[in-house]
Order: structure tokens, then sequence, then C-alpha cells
């Protein structure tokens, strides 16, 4: 499998939405390099006829009656935030004027 | 006076109700016990005396009441229990070993805490944990590394670490944890406590901080099988707020596991358990073998008949899990945005306030797997990664398909590979760190219960048996845990306090932090 560039651990923490430093990135490089390596070890299983599995109890849906229920107090939830106005959690513009 | 401390939870329920104690002096002795120990173990995150004098209060007049003695009495009235800091009590704080999350107060109660509440257990606070449940030594929590009693430069395993020292250290008689991988019976083996992963789905995770969601289940830990089982029969059912939360009836006899040891061990005979090959690992400690093999002996000397057999995809397991639990936690970890949670940091646009906030709060660990599984699932690789990982979990589950299949009452198998290791042993090399669950990840995987219980000592280090089950078995399983504790009931290790107790309570004793900056911890 292929190896990790440089380049790539920084495009791979852009996806991820971290701010890394220089010698984070660095030691990611090398960290995610030997993980990778030890993927290899899956290309020695024929998998082709194999169906994946996503979760073991094999439960169907269950549906439940859409009944209304109080919410949280919205106090208690917005007391979590950085920042909050008129019930709201307040945030960079993200749009531009 | 007795060290109401040392006594077994099923111990201080018949002492609760004989008047002998009262809910407040068992819970005052555990807070005392807790805070005490705390600066040399780091156990704990938050111990709130306050409220948990309230709850053993509250406990004390229902068990004087006009209902006490009733059917609805559950043994767990009036007896204190840690929770691992991931689970949301209402009005505390709830880090899960994060930074992230420093300061961030439940606004609800997670499923397991509305039902410890209504049993009328005796919540004393939240324990150290590694950050988001990643990490098998607890070293990878943002408030500081927790010790093992048993030898304070070592780690007591993880990441469930503080839940598992909590109990190991009498500071509780039982505690919650949850096992991603391996994050309860692992720290139960490293400390000499049980510890039980029920079945997915077995008990809800509403209320619980996610990690990885097809593979995280919450359950017990004790310092003996009964106990835990009485804990796991308090949280376990069905909740419609997790849907993977299963329709399967949670049996009463949880609370009725044999306490006559002859009785016990009575069950074991005529059990068909099987001993697979593959989980005596490359690396696994000569000395960690002989206490399995001893164990193993044990139960064929009690009748129980014991076959090798093979889990021949065992060896595949470590390379399938760090794709589908990383892949997992990079989309849980996403809503720690500085707006749905954590703190909004930078002064930029959006975008920069997401990377500061998600830089500056995750820990290395956190940060390896998010960018790990955002790489397996990224455009290109998500096939020969995570649609790859995912069909060699159905063959892992075949594995196990296929032995209960023929027959076979439980596997028996070492917890992990060693016994506790000194800090900063395996911090530089996190593959060595993640072999730690080689013996405990392949039971996520396929969804089954398991419990580590207690099996002897290697050069004065707790040695974990692991028992594994088909779904829904926690009943067998324990039954033939008790089995064996009873088994070993007279065995000169099973007495033993944890070998450091005593320094546990010296405030001149280092902290954790300070012992593994010394040994070269953090790296």
């Amino acid at each position: 499998m292929p190896g990790l560039s440089r380049s790539d651990v920084e495009h791979v923490a852009h996806l991820a939405r971290l701010g890394l430093t220089a010698d984070e990135l660095s030691l990611l490089e090398g960290q995610l390099n030997h993980i990778l390596d030890q993927y290899a070890k899956l290309a020695e299983l024929d998998t082709e006829a194999i169906p994946p599995t996503a979760q073991t109890i094999e439960l169907e849906n269950i549906l439940r009656d859409d009944v209304v229920t109080p919410s949280l107090p919205v106090e208690e939830v917005l007391r979590n935030a950085s920042e909050s106005a008129g019930g709201f959690v307040v945030v960079p513009p993200i749009l531009a004027e | 006076m007795t060290d109401l401390t040392r006594l077994l939870a099923h111990e201080m329920a018949d002492r609760l109700r004989s008047g002998e104690v009262s809910s407040r002096e068992l819970t005052e002795a555990h807070l005392d016990a807790a805070e005490a120990g705390n600066h040399a173990l780091n156990a704990w995150l938050t111990i709130d005396r306050d409220e948990a004098l309230r709850q053993a209060d509250a406990a004390d007049e229902r068990l004087k009441g006009p209902d006490a003695g009733s059917a609805d009495d559950h043994p767990l009235l009036g007896i204190p229990v840690a929770l691992k800091d991931l689970i949301s009590v209402r009005g505390g704080q709830c880090t899960a070993g994060s930074r992230i999350l420093e300061g961030y107060i439940s606004p609800f109660d997670a499923h397991i805490t509305e039902r410890l509440r209504s049993v009328g257990a005796v919540m004393l606070g939240k324990t150290n944990m590694d950050e988001f449940a990643m990490g098998s030594s607890n070293e990878h929590s943002a408030y500081g590394p927790v010790s093992n009693p048993w030898d304070l430069e070592t780690v007591p395993g993880g990441s469930s670490g503080g839940s598992a020292v909590a109990v190991a250290a009498y500071h509780a008689p039982l505690s919650i944890g949850t096992d991603t991988g391996g994050s309860i019976r692992q720290p139960a083996a490293l400390t000499g406590t049980v510890g039980m992963k029920p079945t997915y789905g077995r008990v809800s995770r509403y209320g619980i901080v996610a990690f990885a969601s097809s593979l995280d289940q919450i359950g017990p830990f004790a310092r003996d099988t009964r106990d835990a089982a009485a804990l796991l029969h308090a949280i376990a059912g069905r909740d419609e707020r997790d849907s993977t939360s299963a329709p399967v009836p949670v049996p009463d006899e949880l609370l009725t596991i044999p306490l006559n040891d002859d009785e016990a061990a009575t069950g074991l005979r005529g059990k068909r358990l099987g001993l697979p090959k593959e989980y005596f690992v490359a690396g696994m400690e000569p000395d960690s073998r002989r206490r399995i093999e001893e164990a193993v002996a044990g139960l064929e000397g009690a009748g129980a008949t014991v076959e090798e057999v093979s889990l021949p995809h065992t060896d595949y397991g470590l390379a399938t899990y760090y794709i589908v639990a990383p892949a997992e936690a990079s989309a849980n970890l996403a809503r720690y945005d500085g707006i749905r949670f954590g703190p909004q940091l930078g002064e930029g646009d959006v975008l920069g306030n997401y990377l500061a906030t998600r830089g500056r709060g995750f820990g290395p660990e956190v940060k390896r797997r998010i960018m790990l599984g955002t790489y397996a699932l990224s455009a290109g690789y998500y096939d020969a990664f995570y649609v790859k990982a995912q069909k060699v979990r159905t063959l892992i589950k075949r594995d196990f398909d296929t032995l209960f299949e023929q027959g076979f009452d439980a596997l028996v198998a070492p917890t992990s590979p060693s016994v506790a290791f000194r800090f900063g042993a395996k911090m530089a090399d996190p593959v060595a760190m993640y072999l730690s669950d080689a013996c405990t990840l392949p039971v996520n995987m396929a969804g089954l219960p398991g419990v580590s219980i207690p099996c002897g000592l290697s050069e004065g280090m707790p040695v974990g048996l692991q028992l594994i089950g088909p779904a829904w078995s926690e009943l067998e399983l324990f039954r033939l845990a008790r089995g064996f504790e009873a088994l070993t009931a007279g065995a000169d290790w099973r007495g033993k306090e944890p070998a450091q107790i005593a320094l546990t309570t010296d405030p001149a004793q280092p902290t954790p932090a300070q012992r593994a900056a010394t040994l070269g911890g953090r790296g």
C-alpha cells in the first residue's frame, strides 16, 4: 500500500480540521506510516466474496412512536457555548458581506 | 471496627439491610478513601462529596421506609459506585479525559445514570481515563496518568484506568467503564479486578461520549463476579434513545449468582470450553502464560473440558480494529468544533476557529486516530481500507460463530499479553501500545461479551483470565467466572491486597505524573 508523504499528511490534517504544528506533522508522518504498514497484512486475505460487517447484532430497524417530549432547557445547553445571544450560539460569519 | 471499604458490595448490602451500617457511613468511608488516595493514584477527576451524601441519605430513607425490603429493592441500593468520566450526569462536568471538554457541564443524565439513580446507588464521582477512551494505559489522559496500586510506577491499563483503580484501591466497590477494544477487560486484568464487556446492544449508550459506535459498550468493574453481575443487572436493558440497544430480556438470575463456593464450583462440571491457540500471541510473557495454563488445569480439575481451538483470523484483528475504530472516531469527533462542543478558539473565520479549537483541544493519541480514520475514509482509500476492514471483520466474527455453533459454552484466553507495564514503556511506539489489546479487541469486532477475572500473580502483579461467550451469554459467563473464583477461593494470591496500597494514602508520595516524568514517560 502507498506510504503517506508529508503533503498527504497535511492534506489529511486539513480534511480532519486539525491545526497541527510542523513538529506534530513530522511526528505523525513517521507514526502513521508505521501504522499503515500493519494494515498491509489485510491484503493477504481474499475477501472478494465476503460481505462487509457494519454491526454485529443483526437487529432489524426498531421504530418508535413519534411522541413530542420536552427538549433540554435552552439555558442549560447554552451554558456550554463559548458565546451565545438571544438563545443562539454565536459563531463567526460564514458568508462574507 | 471493620474497614467498610474492604467489604464486597453484596456484603455491604447485607449490612445495610441489617441496619448494622448506613449508606451515609459507607459513602463517607469511600469518599475519605478516594480523597486520601487521589494524590498518589489520580484515579478521580471529580469527587462530589455533597451530592454523594445527598444520594446516600436518600438511600437510607428508602432502606428505613415503608417499602424497605420489598422486591423493588435492588442490591445496589445505598452502594457507592464510580463512573468513568464520559458518562453524563446532569449538572456535573464530563471531560472524557480531554482538554476540549474541560468545564463542559452535562445538561442531562445518561441512561445508565438514570438507572443507577432509580436503584438508589450512590455516585461518588467521575474517574480518570484515556482521552476519548483511546489508549491502553491511561497515559493519554489530558489530566495526567493513573498509578496502579500494585506498583505505583506502573500503569493500570486503559482506557478505563481510573475506574479499575477506584475499585482495586478500595475507593469504591463498583465502577462503570466502557470497552471499545478492551478498555474494561485489560485494566481489570492489570489491576486484579473483575471487568465485563457485555454484548453489543446490552447496555444503552445514551448519554455516553462516543468513540467508535459499532464497538463501544458499557460495563461493570468489581472485586467479585457477583457484584459485577449485580451492577450489570442495574444498567442493562432496552432504551429507545439508543437505536442499537437490543430488546433482549435481562435475566434476574444475574442477582442470584451462587454465593456458596462449593455450589459455584459445581457449576463448572460438564462445561465445554475452547482455548484459542492464537491468543497466546508472540511476545506474551511466559509467566503470564503459565498463570493461564494453571487456570485451565483448575477448570479441568473441576470437571470442565477444555479443548484447544482455532480462531484463524485473530492475527488480522489489530489491523482491522485500527481501521474501523479510528474511522468511526474521526466521524464521531467531528462534533468537537468549538460550536457544538468545545471552546471556540481563534479569532479568524470559521475554518481558522475549527483548526485552533481541535488542534489545541485534542491530545496526541486522539489526533493520531482522527488522522488515521480520516485517511481510511478519504476518497480513493475507502475501499482499500474501510471496506476491506469491514470484510475482514466478517471473517473474525465467523471464527467465533463457528465455535459457538459447535457447542462450546465459552472460550478461555488471556486478557492481556503482559502484566502492568511501567510508565512510558509504550508511549514512543503507538503500535506497541495497540498490541496490549490483541486478546481483547477481536471480541469487540464480533460484538460478543467477555469478562476478565483475576487468575493469579506474575512477579507480584495481577494476571487476568478472559472468558468469552456467545451473544447475550453474560449470565453464563458470570456463572463460569464465579465457578473459577470459587475454585481459587483458597489460593494464596486471592486474599492479597494491592502490594503498594499502603503508600497510596501517603501525601509525601510523588503523583503519577511525577513518576511518569521521572521514568521518561511522556513520549
